[in-house]
């Protein structure tokens, strides 16, 4: 990653144009042509520098439901239920914690039924209380992380 | 609810994945849906105007570019305060999540929830700092988890 890389970076975190040739106007801002901030792009995308880039969706006001759950694992449990928790569909993330509550999931699902159903069907497989967190409020979402 | 019709479903999962690598990835979208450039685009502003697009951008992956300590802050707030902390707190421009969620007595007492990321310790625990000072008085208890490891990501990004 050079100088370019992160200058990229950091300008398409702030957002991306709506037009005919969006990567061109971009391209022109930063002083690149539209096929070098391409390539680039996708070289980041590649080595896993960006994780993703596009549009980022509110699920909840798409209709669908999301949910933060935690699970506290016993550790010679831990890849067992791992696996468990990573084999449904509907979880979309999942990191281990250092805390006693040591496993964190987001559920994402097309309804808030299915999201209660998953949770029971967790509960279910692993043998283990779900401990669901849906968020009551939103204060402020929007990464940015200087490259 | 505001309307959606199939044309921004549509849209919506042909980018699940991202926007097209290509000059014209609004014209490569509208192809792959059988629509006009400015279908797709008309919808797409409409759906950042009502917020259901957040905005259109690159997620880098914090690890990545060095941000290798990334705390999940929790803190327990007097309920009748938290709106008006957490609006405080997701303002500092080191917060990239802030949220009001439930709390799970006695085991789980935390219902302020505000993700921070920093390079070093160092950089996390003056953020921790900076929020424990916006909280004061009404800072009832706090604990900070950090990820060890991710053992799942999916392409589905948002704000959750």
């Amino acid at each position: 990653m050079d100088d370019i890389d992160r200058n990229i970076i950091n300008t398409l975190q702030h957002g991306f144009p709506v037009c005919d040739r969006p990567y061109l106007q971009v391209a022109t801002e930063l002083g690149l042509t539209e096929q070098e901030l391409l390539d680039r792009l996708q070289a980041l995308l590649d080595d896993g520098t960006l994780s993703r880039f596009g549009p980022l969706y509110h699920a909840e006001l798409m209709g669908g439901a999301l949910t933060l759950a935690a699970v506290k694992v016993p550790e010679h449990r831990f890849d067992e239920v791992t696996e468990i928790i990573n084999a449904f569909p509907e979880v979309a993330h999942n990191y281990a914690r250092n805390h006693e509550l040591n496993m964190w999931f987001v559920i994402a699902t097309e309804t808030p039924e299915q999201l209660q159903q998953t949770i029971d069907a967790i509960e279910q497989h692993t043998g283990l209380l779900v401990f669901n967190m849906p968020k009551i409020n939103e204060y402020f979402v929007g990464l940015k992380l200087e490259a | 609810m505001p309307a959606l019709d199939t044309t921004d479903l549509a849209i919506m999962r042909a980018t699940q994945s991202g926007l097209p690598l290509t000059p014209e990835p609004y014209q490569s979208l509208a192809a792959q849906l059988g629509l006009t450039a400015d279908d797709v685009m008309t919808r797409m502003q409409y759906m950042a105007k009502l917020g259901i697009i957040r905005r259109i951008g690159a997620i880098p992956n914090h690890y990545k570019l060095g941000y290798r300590f990334n705390g999940m802050t929790v803190w327990n707030v007097p309920d009748a305060h938290i709106d008006e902390l957490g609006q405080k707190v997701g303002a500092l421009d080191f917060v990239s999540h802030c949220y009001h969620r439930p709390r799970h007595l006695p085991q789980w007492p935390y219902n302020l929830f505000a993700m921070v990321h920093g390079k070093t310790q160092l950089d996390v625990d003056r953020q921790i700092a900076s929020i424990a000072a916006i909280l004061g008085d009404h800072n009832l208890g706090a604990d900070v988890l950090y990820s060890t490891k991710i053992l799942k990501k999916t392409g589905f990004r948002s704000g959750s």
